[in-house]
């Protein structure tokens, strides 16, 4: 009943066949179908969006927690979302991850309208979320964990009628990804509680790299870590954005932020206030933002600068 | 400045170990993986103390008797472990079976002995998808659900029964389960044979499927199970109606023991099985444990009970005995916890 995605034909490797492109060149694809003129040698660098949103808007009652907010998230970028408490930038990024569902506005994929009503519907279209609490199961071992909710079957018999989970398969691809992201833990065998906080972050970030096709999104994944770890996790997000994939980083700790962003989405008051380029504004001018003690250049209220530019 | 921090941080390998392991950080990490060493222990502490004051106690015939006297409340605690994994408790679990036994009795009379046992697997189930539907779709804690189902049961059974007992006759198909067979020189009953498949099967499927995960990723974070991606709703009612299936066997199973359904019987029933759940090392809290570790809780309340009446002390001081047992285990379990979290 819950052996959806335990089939065991599914293919091995977690990017899936139909988009080989999604890590190696994303921008490439997304070009030439922007510029059916020809000129693709200089519009290659023209990329658009992995996901973006416009005019989404979110109530609670009488409580907006959404107002109309833009949101673009190119190919192999780091988008740091910043705003004050309650400024709505969880709502948002709920939305974005299928966790709620926004009253106005469309979300599009890779140019695509999408309609996400629950977690899973976002999974499925290739956007993994890493929660602040984690959501790791901490007396499962770390396989498992990797695969909660994905699990592989055996082939055969064993898996099509006796159900039996391919565990040797899904801990030697636990091992590896893990390898990949440069997590040293000795064996998969062991159970999440076994491991430090950050740790167990990077088992979280693990099955969302492993799974994520299309986009992560990580919830202040350094907030309850120390500094040691904190900087374990941001090592994670660059190797995540080395793959091609784009990250999208919730954070409190604009030290963090400014260290591994390309982008930062200033959220305010229910909206996107600006984009800013992370050489361009001090930490302090983008903390004024976030409060409005200082206003957005034109460029950066319409969408700030193309990741492309660098 | 942060950012000098960080860089150096990242240079480091991250460690793989946590920090310091003292020794008895150590012992406890060992009890933690291997859970059911503790359990294991104290079953042959109980085998070895009895065997020495008995010479009786270790011959086959009694250690089939044990075996026999464990197979009901030894099947239902297969169910209890499912629901405990789950973060649950089921109270009614024995009142359900004691409501099977008293349909299958009735049934047989005027329909014969298939419609009796095809209607108390039904009404089993039914009742485990009640309590199930109400903890799943209402949200309702199963402690209060089941004491209410329970109640209900209760009275209801007795209601059904209008104060009688029902006679099975011997050799019946519903008593099937108490008929004897020999293996490599053993004499045990097919419910012992039974009572030991419900524990492969419900073992098998814990630890080798998908869904096996799921228990215990529901009874170890509903929160996080949702966000995984798992439909925790499903995989919680599905445990419950499962639950259903074994008391339904363990319904059948005492028809075989004794051929006569009792609406008074197995009163005590839903404790014993919490008893050889947690005494098998199975977390109250959800998430961790195992039926292994069950069997082998229902084997050392079994063998307790049968030295101590060996030994004729009497059954209140035996319930003693098993209550400081089961107090034992939660201790361990709440001081295991505390350490690792």
């Amino acid at each position: 009943m819950t052996f959806d995605r335990a089939t065991p034909s599914e293919h091995p490797e977690p990017s899936r066949p139909s988009r080989p492109s999604a890590t190696a060149a994303p921008s490439a694809t997304e070009a030439t179908e922007a510029t059916a003129d020809g000129r693709t040698s200089i519009t290659v660098l023209q990329t658009a969006p992995v996901l973006e949103a416009h005019g989404l808007v979110k109530k609670y009652g009488n409580v907006t927690a959404i107002n109309g907010a833009d949101f673009e998230l190119f190919p192999a970028e780091v988008l740091a979302v910043v705003g004050d408490n309650g400024a709505g930038k969880s709502s948002l990024i709920k939305a974005l991850a299928g966790a709620l569902v926004p009253d106005a506005g469309e979300i599009k994929m890779n140019g695509g309208v999408v309609h996400f009503h629950n977690t899973r519907d976002a999974r499925a279209a290739g956007i993994e979320t890493v929660y602040q609490d984690l959501a790791v199961i901490p007396a499962l071992d770390i396989a498992s964990n990797v695969f909660l909710g994905r699990e592989v079957r055996r082939r055969g018999l064993m898996g099509s009628l006796f159900r039996r989970l391919d565990m040797p398969r899904m801990r030697a691809e636990s091992s590896n990804h893990l390898t990949d992201l440069g997590i040293g833990i000795k064996s998969v065998t062991q159970s999440v509680e076994t491991l430090s906080g950050g740790q167990r972050q990077g088992v979280a970030v693990v099955r969302a790299a492993a799974f994520g096709r299309g986009v992560i999104i990580m919830d202040e994944p350094t907030a309850a870590l120390g500094v040691k770890e904190s900087g374990m996790v941001i090592d994670l997000i660059r190797s995540i954005r080395e793959r091609g994939i784009p990250v999208v980083l919730i954070s409190h700790d604009m030290p963090h932020v400014f260290e591994v962003a390309d982008r930062i989405h200033v959220h305010r008051l229910g909206k996107r206030a600006g984009v800013v380029d992370p050489r361009e504004r001090s930490m302090s001018e983008v903390v004024a933002l976030m409060t409005g003690a200082e206003q957005p250049t034109d460029e950066e209220r319409a969408g700030g600068p193309r990741p492309d530019a660098r | 400045m942060a950012r000098s921090t960080a860089s150096t941080t990242a240079s480091t390998p991250p460690s793989a170990s946590p920090p310091g392991p003292t020794a008895s950080r150590q012992w406890l990490t060992r009890i933690l993986r291997e859970p059911l060493l503790g359990p294991i222990i104290a079953l042959l502490v109980a085998i070895i103390v009895f065997s020495s004051i008995s010479n009786t106690f270790l011959n086959p015939f009694n250690v089939s008797l044990i075996l026999q006297q464990s197979v009901v409340v030894g099947i239902l605690a297969v169910g209890q472990t499912l629901i405990i994994l789950t973060s649950g408790i089921d109270l009614s679990i024995g009142s359900v079976a004691v409501l099977g036994t008293i349909v299958m009795a009735q049934m047989f009379d005027a329909n014969g002995p298939v419609v009796a046992l095809l209607a108390t697997f039904a009404v089993c189930v039914v009742l485990g998808a009640v309590n199930g539907g109400l903890v799943t779709v209402l949200r309702l804690p199963p402690f209060i659900v089941t004491l209410g189902t329970f109640t209900a049961i209760q009275a209801a059974t007795r209601l059904l029964a209008g104060s009688q007992t029902y006679q099975v006759p011997d050799g019946s198909p519903l008593t099937f389960l108490g008929t004897t067979f020999r293996i490599f020189g053993f004499t045990t009953t097919y419910g012992v044979a039974v009572m030991l498949l419900v524990y492969a099967v419900v073992g098998y499927a814990l630890s080798q499927t998908a869904w096996g995960r799921h228990v215990y990723a529901v009874g170890g974070s509903i929160t996080a199970s949702t966000l995984s991606g798992i439909k925790a709703g499903r995989t919680l009612f599905s445990v419950y109606v499962v639950t259903g299936v074994i008391a339904a066997t363990a319904a059948w199973a005492a028809l075989g023991r004794i051929p006569n359904a009792d609406p008074n019987a197995y009163q005590n029933a839903n404790l014993e099985t919490i008893t050889a759940v947690v005494i098998g090392g199975t977390s109250l809290f959800g998430g961790r444990g195992g039926v292994a570790g069950t069997l082998i809780g229902t084997l050392i309340v079994g063998v307790l009970r049968n030295g101590l009446t060996q030994a004729g002390v009497d059954s209140l001081y035996q319930n003693i005995a098993t209550g400081i047992l089961v107090i034992v285990a939660v201790t361990v379990d709440q001081f295991a916890r505390r350490r690792t979290q």
